[in-house]
């Protein structure tokens, strides 16, 4: 039989005012993977990176050999959990109105994927430094880092740390360890291995944490920091959040014919993991695992945190258009919130009124800090900031042409 | 004092810097083991070890990516990129993250790192291994861009790029490695060892970035040039015969307007002379910069002198690389309106 060569464009199971069909997903069952040694190779990790880490079974009970490493976490620490990824959905949503009532340009939430930055974040220590993309404020939210401080950057108006220079959402916060967020796609994956290089060769005990999404995995600095990772071997976890969605492309776009990202590093010798990124429990016992290992010296490390972007990609974004309109609903590993709330419940350490309690507080505690910071200036209520400051820090010393310009503005 | 080659200056220059400060670590196709397909690393990591001085997987933005990872934590990587032509990759990670990660982080994060890398032509490398493009770094804020021409100012200008905070392209023009090169292309090459620039003082010494150098006082005309072409320059003059002011910009951003504009004001007359293409090079940058500074001193139109809008060649590169004699008619030309 002769063929012709035909190309494939791969396209979702599903489009707009189609049923929402994700059978095609393969979905290990809580507890079915194991724990792997610190010291596993690539070639050998062949289920962690094509299976899934999960924790919570249906009934939000903590089972298999993941469960039982993160025993001692105590329920305080899934509460704590619990009020970072509500403080999240509380900003997101309070966000979501202010742009929409024209107090800042752009937006973005990280619905459905609120358990994975918060659960990693604190597993890490001070001076343990994120590479994040757009999409993970969740990683601030575990820092603790302050809301004045964060709504600020939102509004860029004076109480913004980096004075109005960045879209917002692209935060820095050294002293949080977040990198400060380029808004070009995938660089920040190579410059983490640069720091973690710099972290053994200082022997300062610190790690790096690399984060890109799917969709960015296609750029080529995915595939460097892959490569000079398994050459350099130095303390860096890789973290690609797959949440299946990259604006309106199909993650299939990114994927081809490749079974799993998890499995795109095993090809550089990179030992990698996938884990369920809505099951909270999963995401506080991978990342304390992968936390310690890295720490220890065993290399560089890949995570596939598998998740579904349940938001816009944007504010200037509208899913509707290209996937159907409550396909979130049908997500099969469902709501990271909704999950964790099971557990705590099933423990009898939670309830459905502490949780509307916990709502409103946070919502309370949000609003007021976004009330105050909007005092500082939004962009219906603008107070502007000096525009001399795009001059500052251009360069250590301003150089005269700058001066000159300076001058020239008028200042 | 020792009379070095450029390659030994540059050499001599990270030989220092990586014995006074540990935080500096020196990588690059090539550069570790073998010591650089030009040398300039040779020897540096027997001396160091491989954890200051090592190779890399060929892909520039890689290099420029991970050098921007370890400047952030607090090291001074200095990094090279085998040939300017080979910078490409990585260009994304020079100018749109080196370039910006002190603005955009309101200086939590700063980039203190050098990119070195051969540049211009004239060593028969065809268009892949010839290209000067200084200008797509002049354009981008947040970098510097320097270019010495010279064994003196080559280590002492490396040695303030490693110091300096801010990232910086470090252009070495390659046609000069092995000695001054003043358009005789007949293969007769001249050494440093005759030349008093070879001559460059052991251990630490700076050349400040942002400098220009008179290289020859003159009355008549100013002819603003680097890299190579300060030597073509050199040689035109000396065949037109006119008395031209030479100044050899070393960096060209920061630009030294100061020492340009004394010397056009001086002499009236200026030609610009570059290896790089005509359009859009940084020529267009400084004649706009005379006009502007200069503009009722001047007493004949501005000159330039580059190579031409198209590929580097390689058959035909001796009629591409403006040498003396088309310097020379800028000159005349400039002295004759």
């Amino acid at each position: 039989m002769t063929q012709t060569p035909k190309l494939t464009f791969p396209e979702p199971p599903a489009r707009p005012d189609e049923v929402p069909d994700f059978s095609n997903i393969k979905i290990s069952e809580p507890g079915a993977v194991g724990i792997p040694d610190f010291g596993f190779e690539a070639k050998d990790g062949r289920e962690y990176a094509n299976g899934l880490i999960r924790v919570m079974d249906k009934d939000g009970n903590a089972v298999g050999p993941w469960a039982e490493l993160i025993k001692d976490v105590s329920v305080d620490d899934l509460r704590q959990g619990m009020r970072d990824m509500l403080k999240m959905r509380a900003i997101d949503r309070r966000m979501i109105t202010a742009q929409r009532q024209g107090k800042t340009s752009f937006y973005m939430q990280c619905t459905g994927e609120e358990a994975i930055g918060c659960g990693f974040q604190r597993q890490l220590d001070k001076g343990d430094m994120n590479f994040p993309t757009y999409r993970q404020q969740t990683l601030l939210i575990g820092a603790d880092y302050p809301l004045r401080d964060l709504f600020g950057q939102l509004y860029s108006n004076e109480l913004d740390p980096m004075e109005g220079r960045q879209l917002p959402v692209l935060h820095s916060a050294r002293d949080y360890g977040f990198f400060t967020i380029s808004g070009n796609l995938g660089t920040q994956y190579i410059q983490a291995v640069g720091w973690s290089m710099a972290n053994a060769l200082t022997g300062d005990g610190k790690i790096a944490a690399a984060w890109i999404g799917d969709g960015a995995t296609a750029s080529n600095d995915f595939h460097s920091a892959l490569l000079c990772a398994s050459v350099y071997q130095p303390p860096v976890i890789l973290n690609i959040v797959n949440n299946q969605w990259a604006i309106s492309t199909y993650t299939g776009v990114a994927a081809g014919k490749s079974r799993t990202y998890a499995s795109r590093a095993r090809g550089y010798g990179i030992p990698a993991l996938r884990v369920d990124g809505n099951d909270y429990l999963a995401v506080v016992a991978v990342s304390k695992w992968a936390v310690e290992r890295t720490r220890k010296g065993y290399g560089p490390l890949a995570i596939e945190w598998f998740t579904y972007r349940a938001a816009a990609h944007s504010t200037s974004d509208d899913p509707g258009a290209y996937r159907p309109k409550d396909e979130a609903l049908s997500w099969p590993l469902g709501d990271p919130v909704e999950r964790l709330k099971k557990h705590l419940i099933s423990l009898g350490e939670w309830s459905e009124e502490r949780h509307i309690q916990l709502e409103a507080e946070l919502l309370d505690e949000v609003t007021s800090v976004q009330k105050e910071v909007e005092a500082h200036g939004t962009l219906v209520n603008e107070q502007r900031l000096s525009p001399t400051v795009m001059f500052k820090g251009v360069y250590a010393d301003m150089p005269e042409h700058l001066k000159r310009q300076r001058q020239e503005m008028g200042a | 004092m020792a009379n070095m080659t450029m390659i030994e200056a540059l050499r001599d220059a990270m030989d220092v810097k990586l014995a006074d400060d540990p935080s500096v670590v020196v990588f690059g196709q090539d550069v570790g083991y073998f010591g650089g397909v030009f040398r300039c690393t040779s020897g540096l990591q027997a001396k160091y070890g491989n954890e200051r001085v090592f190779d890399t997987p060929i892909n520039e933005s890689a290099i420029a990516g991970m050098a921007i990872g370890m400047a952030a934590h607090g090291m001074r990587p200095c990094v090279e990129v085998q040939f300017a032509d080979y910078m490409f990759p990585a260009y994304d990670q020079i100018t749109q993250e080196a370039a910006r990660i002190r603005f955009r982080s309101n200086e939590q994060f700063t980039c203190p790192m050098v990119i070195r890398m051969p540049t211009g032509g004239g060593i028969f490398g065809g268009q892949t291994h010839s290209q000067s493009p200084e200008a797509l770094f002049t354009h981008v804020a947040g970098l510097k861009t320097v270019i010495p021409s010279n064994p003196y100012d080559a280590k002492g200008m490396l040695i303030a790029a490693i110091e300096d905070p801010d990232p910086v392209i470090f252009l070495e023009p390659k046609r000069l490695y092995n000695g001054p090169f003043y358009g005789d292309h007949s293969g007769k090459s001249l050494g440093w060892g005759q030349h008093p620039d070879g001559e460059v003082p052991e251990g630490h010494y700076t050349v400040p970035i942002g400098k220009a150098k008179v290289c020859r006082e003159g009355n008549d005309v100013t002819i603003l040039s680097y890299g190579t072409m300060v030597y073509i320059a050199e040689a035109a003059v000396k065949q037109a015969n006119i008395d031209a002011e030479i100044i050899d910009l070393r960096s060209l951003l920061p630009l030294d307007l100061e020492t340009i504009k004394q010397s056009v004001e001086k002499t009236g007359r200026c030609v610009v002379v570059h290896e790089a293409t005509r359009t859009s090079g940084f020529g267009a940058e400084l004649i706009a910069e005379v006009q502007e500074a200069c503009f009722w001193h001047l007493k004949s139109p501005l000159e330039r002198v580059t190579g031409w809008d198209a590929p580097y060649p390689h058959a035909a590169e001796w009629d591409y690389f403006p040498g003396p004699d088309r310097v020379e008619r800028a000159l005349v030309k400039a002295m004759e309106a």
